[in-house]
């Protein structure tokens, strides 16, 4: 690539984790294997270690978020790190203030990582190359580009209950053109190795060329299904459930959604994840959302211990 | 004053002179070539050996700053930017703040450059009031006041009912109409080509299709009306084949494209690098191949540098907020002739898109290097390398996906109504 990989330094170590594209898979499996030793920490009478006393932690949301930015937060306190969230939307930016200098203070306040949600694709590779050079950056949402910790906590989910990534059916169904987390899923899952992932949307939901990305395409829930090991539904938004990209949630649901009778085309021990919020009954069936199929949940725990380990291994606290 | 210009490779595109030849310039014309006028003394002995004499080169869209946009760069300073670079007569789009919509906005911005004496400024006047696509703006009292063409610059293109309408009113008076073709609803929202790279990166595509759609009804509504149009900035191969097609048909249409699309394609971005927010977008390397195949066999009349002086705070955004658009008026020249290298194309032909062609399609007369004739000259070194960074940049944005890289190709004198705008002085000091 005529570009580097800004999120690598130049040892090739990570020093911000803004997507999963292009990066090493000894890295990836680095980051998944810190996380099950952070597992147990999270079900100890004193949740804490102390891999980042002292250090300062400043969640930067751009964009509402409740859930991710508290996982965020649970993941920095539970390494001991000082966290400051900083709810954008309703300080500096409205008063004015440019992205970079808000950066740009935060900075001169001696932090040490930047978690970022941000609404536009890339804001926080733009973060990233202004903040000082000790600082690190966690992309935490960026527009439809990249959610790695999201897709990393996947991955967790997956090789708990698959024990490995090779020979997988992996099916994404939903809004992937809009979609951040399907992005950095589809790239993990192709640097990890299973076997195929499919995408299954109407062709209004996907994105132009989306097979360049490595998926195969079908617009069939029952073809695509066929003996899937896994099923990732993706959350659809309020605002694309009627218009130019879908005529309704109920057409939605009735050719896309997740139902008992949809899933038992994929294999017996298939496993159904989502990433949340969930819609029920318009993306996937409350039989299937609480069923004994569904990890839903087991991601979220997860969430946290993949969240500590990128925060330790970015501040060279786990070799 | 009296210049002769020694020993240089005279390469004319409008009379396809190509050879060793002094000319000797008097009071802004040619009064002698290859031999000396009889009792011509020279009061500047200009040695251009090495070098190449050829007409001024002519950009056809060059965003000055002025009027309403100060603060990304004043009209000083671009024009001695453009001069610097053998540009010498440039056409200013009309979405400027407040549109030149108005004579005396016009009037005002004429003056502006003529009092500052250097390269020449053809405004090109709004075609719809305030740019808004709804009504007509007053194009004779603009052409009045000096405008020499009609567009939209970067504003919406109208509605096929009113660009019908634009165009009929237009050609009833000769005037031509600019448009940069682009379908409203298909491209607005979109910040890069739809296509792998705006689908990896998440960001929101302006489709080819938005294109062909724009030129498919504009050459439509041009054969219908008998206007003359010129198509702004193509970027695709499939809008170069659209045109190629109605040429064929007798369409008086015409075409340009910009030094970017020329040379980059959609993968320049990079990680979000909005030095390569430009517009229209940059796209596939197919739809490069196209452009370059349209100036083979002239679907695309001519190059332009699509110069828009950006300022750094507002380039260091996320990508979609950037303010789209390339500090360009400097590398127009070191542009086309890695164009014409790596694609084999004679000097004089490569010449054309930037002299000759633009020249036509602005509805200006020739310039040649001929006795009589009064042209403005460029003489530059072919072969001279140079650093595009901070400093050599001298036009106020140095917003430029080029920015620290390496080109070959640098003017070396600008000669403008038989004066001396510019020198290189570590040439001249040579």
């Amino acid at each position: 690539m005529r570009k580097m990989n800004p999120q690598l330094d130049r040892h090739g170590h990570l020093h911000h984790f803004l997507t999963t594209e292009y990066l090493p898979k000894d890295i990836l499996l680095h980051i998944l294997n810190v996380a099950e030793s952070f597992l147990p920490v999270n079900k100890r009478e004193v949740k804490k270690v102390p891999l980042l006393r002292g250090k300062t932690v400043f969640n930067l949301f751009f964009e509402a978020s409740t859930r991710t930015r508290t996982t965020f937060e649970i993941a920095a306190k539970r390494l001991s790190a000082d966290v400051i969230n900083v709810n954008i939307s309703t300080s500096a930016q409205v008063k004015g203030e440019s992205l970079l200098d808000t950066v740009s203070n935060l900075s001169a306040m001696h932090a040490d990582m930047f978690v970022v949600r941000h609404a536009e694709s890339g804001a926080p590779f733009l973060i990233a190359k202004h903040a000082a050079p000790h600082i690190h950056v966690i992309n935490a949402g960026d527009g439809s580009h990249a959610h790695p910790t999201q897709a990393l906590l996947d991955m967790y989910t997956i090789r708990h209950f698959k024990k490995k990534f090779e020979g997988l059916q992996v099916a994404i169904v939903g809004d992937v053109k809009n979609s951040r987390v399907a992005r950095s899923q589809i790239h993990a899952l192709n640097i990890l190795g299973v076997n195929e992932i499919r995408v299954i949307a109407p062709k209004t939901l996907l994105p132009i060329a989306v097979e360049k990305l490595g998926v195969s395409v079908y617009h069939d829930m029952e073809q695509g299904l066929k003996d899937a090991d896994v099923v990732i539904m993706l959350r659809l938004q309020k605002e694309r459930m009627k218009g130019i990209y879908l005529p309704s949630s109920q057409e939605f649901y009735n050719t896309y959604g997740l139902t008992p009778s949809k899933l038992s085309a994929a294999k017996s021990d298939v496993i159904v994840m989502h990433p949340g919020p969930i819609n029920r009954g318009v993306e996937i069936d409350s039989f299937v959302a609480d069923g004994n199929s569904s990890v839903i949940l087991p991601q979220v725990t997860f969430g946290i211990a993949v969240r500590m380990a990128v925060m330790s291994i970015l501040t060279g606290q786990s070799k | 004053m009296k210049i002769q210009v020694k020993g240089g490779r005279v390469l004319d595109p409008a009379s396809g002179t190509d050879s060793i030849q002094d000319v000797f310039v008097s009071d802004g014309s040619i009064i002698g070539f290859a031999n000396s006028p009889d009792g011509f003394i020279a009061d500047r002995l200009i040695d251009a050996s090495g070098l190449i004499v050829c007409p001024g080169l002519v950009d056809v869209s060059v965003r000055l700053g002025e009027p309403g946009k100060e603060y990304t760069a004043t009209l000083e300073k671009e024009l001695n930017a453009a001069v610097a670079s053998g540009v010498t007569t440039m056409a200013c789009p009309p979405d400027t703040t407040p549109c030149l919509d108005e004579p005396g906005l016009v009037k005002m911005l004429r003056n502006r450059a003529t009092a500052l004496d250097a390269a020449k400024i053809l405004p090109l006047g709004a075609l719809t009031k305030s740019l808004q696509g709804r009504n007509l703006a007053e194009m004779v009292e603009l052409s009045r006041a000096g405008c020499v063409a009609f567009s939209q610059g970067d504003g919406i293109l109208p509605e096929p009912a009113v660009l019908r309408k634009a165009m009929e009113y237009a050609s009833t008076f000769g005037f031509s109409v600019w448009l940069r073709p682009q379908e409203n609803s298909l491209g607005s929202m979109g910040v890069a080509h739809e296509g792998e790279v705006s689908s990896r990166l998440g960001l929101t595509g302006v489709p080819v299709l938005a294109e062909t759609v724009a030129v498919s009804v504009i050459l439509m509504l041009a054969k219908e009306t008998e206007a003359n149009v010129h198509l702004c900035r193509l970027s695709s191969a499939a809008a170069v084949n659209l045109v190629r097609n109605a040429k064929k048909e007798s369409v008086k249409v015409t075409a340009d494209i910009s030094v970017n699309n020329l040379h980059l394609s959609e993968v320049d971005i990079g990680f979000f690098d909005t030095n390569y927010r430009v517009t229209p977008p940059l796209r596939g390397v197919r739809d490069r191949a196209g452009l370059r195949d349209g100036l083979v066999d002239d679907s695309v009349d001519l190059i332009c540098s699509n110069h828009v002086p950006v300022t750094y705070d507002d380039k260091n955004l996320p990508f979609a907020e950037a303010v789209p658009g390339s500090s360009s008026v400097e590398l127009l020249l070191p542009m086309v002739l890695r164009w014409a290298e790596q694609e084999k194309i004679p000097l004089i032909k490569a010449l054309q898109k930037i002299t000759s062609n633009p020249r036509r399609v602005l509805g200006l007369p020739d310039q040649k290097i001929e006795i009589g004739e009064k042209t403005d000259l460029c003489i530059f070194d072919p072969d001279l390398p140079w650093v595009v960074d901070q400093t050599s940049i001298l036009s106020d944005g140095k917003n430029t996906p080029f920015i620290n890289s390496e080109v070959v190709g640098r003017n070396i004198y600008t000669i403008i109504d038989g004066k001396i705008l510019f020198e290189d002085s570590n040439r001249a000091e040579r």
